[in-house]
């Protein structure tokens, strides 16, 4: 009987422990998942932080607002786990390589940032944009023209967010050519009539 | 002591003579583009206006007139380093975005010579280009354009 009760309360104790733990793990996931936190590293603040603050994800017609987080960090539990396991790499080169410390050195580095940024939303179709954007939900009679175009043949055609819409919220590092998809490419109707 | 006098005598005048002055003058009133309103009082609040987005593109009215922007560009930036417009309207791209590409003078040097990419001339785009606001213009204007000019007759 003893022994059983014994069992009882290792039992409710781990659970309450396991809860503990849990909350203070997925807590301290919260913590780090604000945009205070992601700009309390001046490198994220004198650069991606001034330039997002120019664009349409920081203020807008209808005050809806898009953090860091929101583009950067999966909302799925264990895509985010794996993001900020990834994120330490990132603490590495804060705390201990110093090598994107400046505004110079940042910008020296950036077209290798992007691309990673931009591979990884190629592989998860966007994700983070869909969190909020939804082709079905958008009323192409009310967008732009070539807004619509390009759109109706994105879903034809399969092609995602990023795809086209590179640097929406950040200046574009130097050396990028732009790759949107779709036509061909090397439309040269230059020497038509000369 | 008698020259001291005849000093702030001069002085006193002058001075008053000043006051006078500036009163009368901010009495007056000068008419400007903001109408008769008193030149310190607090302007009108101006309506706010929405962009045109005109499809097909503005009229032109002369011959290589910068055309008007018929779209939003608030999104795009150039810089030294990036050209936000070239995305579309460069020669390698234009087809795909199906927009009309930059004129064919975009690509000459100053001294005639053609380049295979925009002259650095051409860079700043909207130091010609502009998009329009749904605004009367604010003073009288009688110009009329070289005769009603479509973009592909207009163009050369
Ligand atoms: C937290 C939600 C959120 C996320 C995540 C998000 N957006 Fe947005 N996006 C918005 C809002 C809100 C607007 C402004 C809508 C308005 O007021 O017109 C917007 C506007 C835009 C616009 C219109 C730009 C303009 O100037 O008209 C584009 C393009 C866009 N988003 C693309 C993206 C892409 C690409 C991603 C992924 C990298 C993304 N968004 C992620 C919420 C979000
Ligand atoms: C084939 C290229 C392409 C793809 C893929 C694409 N877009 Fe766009 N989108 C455009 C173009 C071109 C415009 C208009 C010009 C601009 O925004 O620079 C536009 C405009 C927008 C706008 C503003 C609409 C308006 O008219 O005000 C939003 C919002 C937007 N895109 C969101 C998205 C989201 C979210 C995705 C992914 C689900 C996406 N787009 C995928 C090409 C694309
Ligand atoms: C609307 C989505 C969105 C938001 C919000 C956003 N980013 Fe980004 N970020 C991107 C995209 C997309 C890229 C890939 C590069 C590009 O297209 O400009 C990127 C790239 C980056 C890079 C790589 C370097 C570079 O400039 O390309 C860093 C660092 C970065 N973001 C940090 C931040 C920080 C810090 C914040 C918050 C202050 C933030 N981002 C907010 C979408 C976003
Ligand atoms: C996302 C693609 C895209 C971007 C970026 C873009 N444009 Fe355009 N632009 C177009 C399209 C498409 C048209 C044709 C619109 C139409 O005819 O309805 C156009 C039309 C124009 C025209 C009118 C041409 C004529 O012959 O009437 C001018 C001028 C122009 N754009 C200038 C600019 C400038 C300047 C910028 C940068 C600030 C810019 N565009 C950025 C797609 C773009
Ligand atoms: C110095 C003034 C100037 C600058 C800077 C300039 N343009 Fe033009 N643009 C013109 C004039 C003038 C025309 C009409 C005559 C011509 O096509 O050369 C024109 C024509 C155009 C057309 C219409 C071509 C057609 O075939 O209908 C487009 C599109 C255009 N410009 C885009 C751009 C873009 C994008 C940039 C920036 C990279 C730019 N322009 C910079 C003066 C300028």
């Amino acid at each position: 009987m003893t022994q059983k009760k014994r069992t009882f309360t290792i039992l409710v104790l781990g659970m309450i422990l396991g809860v503990l733990a849990w909350g203070a793990f997925n807590w301290s996931l919260e913590l780090t998942n604000t945009e205070q936190f992601c700009i309390s590293c001046h490198e994220m603040r004198d650069t991606p932080y001034q330039e997002l603050q120019e664009t349409i994800h920081f203020s807008n017609r209808t005050g809806v607002r898009a953090t860091c987080p929101d583009c950067h960090v999966p909302k799925e539990w264990i895509y985010k786990v794996i993001r900020k396991i990834k994120a330490t790499n990132e603490l590495y080169h804060h705390f201990i390589a110093h090598d994107v410390d400046t505004p110079e050195k940042f910008e020296a580095h950036r077209l290798e940032l992007a691309q990673h940024v931009w591979k990884t939303m190629k592989e998860t179709d966007s994700r983070e944009c869909r969190n909020c954007h939804n082709f079905d939900s958008m009323d192409f009679d009310r967008q732009e023209e070539r807004s619509a175009n390009r759109h109706e043949e994105a879903i034809d055609n399969g092609y995602t967010c990023i795809d086209c819409h590179k640097g929406i919220s950040h200046h574009l590092p130097e050396g990028y050519e732009p790759d949107t998809p779709g036509g061909d490419d090397e439309g040269d109707d230059n020497e038509e009539d000369e | 002591m008698k020259m001291k006098t005849t000093v702030i005598a001069a002085l006193m005048a002058s001075s008053l003579l000043i006051s006078l002055g500036t009163t009368a003058f901010s009495a007056e009133k000068v008419a400007s583009l903001r109408g008769t309103h008193d030149i310190t009082a607090k302007s009108k609040k101006p309506s706010k206006k929405k962009l045109i987005l005109e499809e097909g593109g503005f009229e032109r009215s002369y011959k290589l007139q910068p055309p008007l922007i018929p779209h939003k560009v608030s999104k795009y930036r150039i810089t030294i380093k990036n050209n936000g417009c070239l995305k579309c309207h460069d020669k390698k791209h234009h087809k795909r975005e199906h927009a009309p590409m930059v004129g064919r003078s975009h690509f000459l040097t100053r001294d005639g010579k053609k380049l295979d990419h925009v002259s650095s001339r051409r860079w700043f785009c909207t130091q010609c280009h502009a998009p329009q606001l749904n605004a009367r213009p604010l003073v009288k204007n009688e110009f009329e354009g070289w005769s009603p000019c479509k973009r592909e007759e207009c163009y050369r």
